[in-house]
């Protein structure tokens, strides 16, 4: 079990830039270890100097978003490498939802992997987003509701995100997803079995074999 | 719940409707689909490295739960292993401790580890279809984005994440939303000096990197069908770079004739079957396309990146862009940023520009026949006065293979250096790391900024351009070197 996500409350930053990769959101240098706090890693090439020091301009080094709960950001977000470190990176910092036009595809899966809600926004409501963040900024009031699919700016007002029904709901249980699949133990098994005799050339005894040792 | 229930093999395609290839394997591969809407899919084949396996295994030892299929997988040391002549496990001192990792946890598992120390250690991609590993019509995963590359054979390479590898491990499943069918047709005769590189990074230009985001990408036409394996493999590795799932190539004649006799390919009459199999994995007349894209291969120039990302890529005769001359404001925004980060004047042209270092290979480009037209336009030359030049071959077989035919002598006596198998200078997560400020001509896939090390600044391009990059000590147009 993961822990259930039904709400996001906190400071919004807003970083208006397309195709944010993940080599930005996580650069290399901190996955050289199993255990390293991401948390100081993310986004670290434009957090940190070559010496380690904080660059005072960026976002979230700004004192306003230190605490920064829920990201905005321009479409594609997360694309490039496949590293799940960049999900880690934006959890562990204390980010809970990242809102953007759109999403790469591994970026997406690997968040609701991690209960990060990652919510779909119309262009338009990017932009309003966008202007909310700026009239309340650093404000702490910015709600993500996950039962009602909007953000709630702190003057009250709600904006939609889209997020599929069905893993909503999986993020509020805090599912598994491994447990899940494995409830389907027995139709995996069939289809294994099947497979085996109707494309027996997939599974040559040379793979069999060499697993022994 | 509502069960589609497939048959596996490729049998089902009797049905009426035309299919596509991608949803020939798909279907074969379905073993339910899911209330949430998503495809319950069965993974033939599951690659593992030690940068993103590591946390999988402690998750699976947290829960209690075991590999299901340990037959079924195979693991090597290729991101953050050492690539310096003569390396070991202790070599990058930084990358013991997931070295030690994955070596542990294949062993604990009973899962086939080819480390640093076994003759088919290589970069995952590299290795998957040299030992007949990745199949056409499989399905085959791996906690890395280029996973795509295996698509080349006509299989379904699906990069993900860590939490995936340890679904795959778990379960040899991956649910999965179902890609859309995306087309790619180049056509025409490529001309001379113009790769397999040099018409995915123009496809990245036309489409850019959010081009293909949700699709199965397949690539088709007479330019695709003329090339060999090895170039098809890189055609497909650079999907990830157009936003796709995965790319893909119908496997023919020269598809079965590569995998036949590999390691782990199926053999005698078995192999004849599967042969039979592949034959039906063709796009039915009339398949529908979500999109379908020509490009006219004729025209196209060897490319080389100006930017921070792959779309950010033009003909190595043309000029940077200057943003004035831009009017969408994002997009004179994001091209001012790019030259700024790589230190490059608007307009200027991209012939000339002086690099430091020159990277020959990664998943994309570190095949025997990329280091073969690489060492072609080397032969006889020296690099430029002050180029580092780096030559790292894709597997510990290529570099065997390269190295019986002298093409490490023709590298080393032009200056070069040749180096052991592994990822290097592409992902530089061991210390393959280019300078800071220093400029790289690279035949990797990545330009973002800080990829190949802090203020590093890359150009992507073709082997052959890379090399000739090197002798001249700046971007330059290999067809003139050609024509001389």
């Amino acid at each position: 079990m993961r822990k259930p996500v039904r709400e996001i409350r906190g400071v919004m930053a807003v970083m208006p830039i397309a195709n944010i990769n993940t080599d930005a959101i996580i650069p290399s240098v901190w996955l050289r270890t199993a255990t390293a706090d991401m948390g100081k890693g993310l986004f670290g090439r434009q957090r940190y100097d070559e010496e380690g020091r904080e660059n005072p301009d960026f976002i979230l080094n700004r004192p306003a978003f230190r605490e920064t709960k829920i990201l905005l950001a321009d479409e594609n977000f997360g694309c490039g490498s496949s590293r799940e470190a960049a999900v880690w990176a934006l959890v562990q910092f204390g980010i809970g939802c990242v809102l953007a036009p759109s999403f790469a595809d591994i970026f997406y899966e690997n968040a609701f992997r991690n209960g990060l809600i990652a919510g779909v926004i119309e262009p338009a409501t990017y932009q309003v987003l966008k202007a909310a963040a700026a009239a309340h900024e650093g404000s702490p009031d910015f709600r993500v509701d996950l039962p009602s699919t909007s953000v709630v700016a702190p003057d009250g007002r709600a904006y939609p995100f889209a997020i599929p029904t069905s893993r909503a709901l999986a993020l509020m249980r805090g599912d598994d997803e491994i447990a899940i699949t494995l409830q389907h133990a027995q139709v995996i098994e069939d289809h294994y079995q099947v497979a085996r005799t109707t494309s027996d050339w997939l599974f040559p005894a040379a793979l069999e074999r060499s697993t022994a040792r | 719940m509502t069960r589609i229930r497939a048959a596996p093999g490729f049998a089902m395609t009797a049905e009426a409707a035309p299919s596509t290839v991608f949803d020939k394997i798909w279907n074969a591969h379905l073993i339910e689909r899911l209330d949430d809407g998503r495809d319950l899919v069965f993974v033939d084949r599951h690659v593992l490295q030690e940068t993103t396996s590591a946390v999988a295994f402690a998750g699976l030892k947290r829960t209690g739960r075991s590999v299901r299929h340990p037959e079924l997988t195979i693991a090597t040391q290729d991101h953050i292993i050492s690539t310096a002549p003569g390396r070991d496990e202790e070599s990058y001192p930084g990358g013991r401790e997931l070295l030690t990792l994955m070596r542990a946890n294949a062993f604990a598992s009973r899962i086939k580890h080819f480390g640093v120390d076994d003759p088919r250690q290589g970069i995952v991609h590299v290795i998957a279809p040299e030992l007949g590993f990745a199949l056409p019509g499989s399905i085959l995963a791996c906690g890395d984005s280029h996973t795509s590359t295996v698509g080349g054979l006509g299989a379904l390479g699906i990069g993900v994440g860590t939490s995936e590898v340890e679904h795959v491990l778990a379960t040899q499943t991956l649910a999965l939303t179902r890609p859309r069918n995306m087309r790619v047709r180049f056509e025409g005769k490529l001309g001379a000096g113009i790769t397999a590189k040099d018409l995915i990074l123009r496809a990245m230009g036309e489409l850019g990197v959010a081009g293909g985001r949700g699709c199965a990408v397949e690539y088709a036409g007479s330019a695709i069908a003329s090339l060999p394996v090895e170039a098809r493999l890189t055609i497909c590795n650079m999907s990830i770079e157009l936003g796709a799932r995965l790319g893909l190539i119908a496997p023919d004649e020269a598809t079965f004739a590569y995998v036949k006799g590999r390691e782990f390919a199926p053999t005698g009459e078995a192999f004849e079957r599967a042969v039979a199999s592949w034959r039906k994995l063709r796009s039915d007349e009339g398949a529908p396309f979500e999109r379908d894209i020509l490009i006219d291969c004729a025209t196209i120039a060897p490319q080389v990146t100006w930017g921070t990302t792959p779309e950010h890529v033009a003909g190595v005769g043309e000029r940077v862009p200057d943003p004035a001359s831009l009017s969408d404001a994002k997009r004179r925004e994001g091209v001012a940023q790019a030259l700024n980060y790589m230190g490059l004047e608007p307009g200027m042209p991209l012939a000339g520009i002086p690099i430091d270092v020159a990277f020959i290979g990664s998943c994309t480009n570190s095949r025997l026949s990329d280091l073969e037209a690489a060492a072609q336009v080397v032969k006889g030359r020296k690099i430029a006065p002050g180029v580092r030049g780096l030559v790292v071959p894709g597997s510990m077989s290529v570099k065997r293979e390269a190295e019986a035919r002298g093409l490490h002598e023709v590298f080393r006596a032009a200056g070069f250096e040749w180096r052991e198998a592994g990822c290097s200078m592409c992902v530089s997560i061991n210390d393959d790391v280019v300078a800071p400020g220093a400029r790289c001509i690279a035949t990797s896939n990545r330009n973002f900024e800080n990829r190949q090390g802090p203020r590093s600044r890359t150009h992507l391009a073709s082997p052959v351009t890379v090399a000739a990059a090197a002798l001249a000590g700046h971007i330059t147009d290999v067809r003139e070197g050609l024509a001389a």
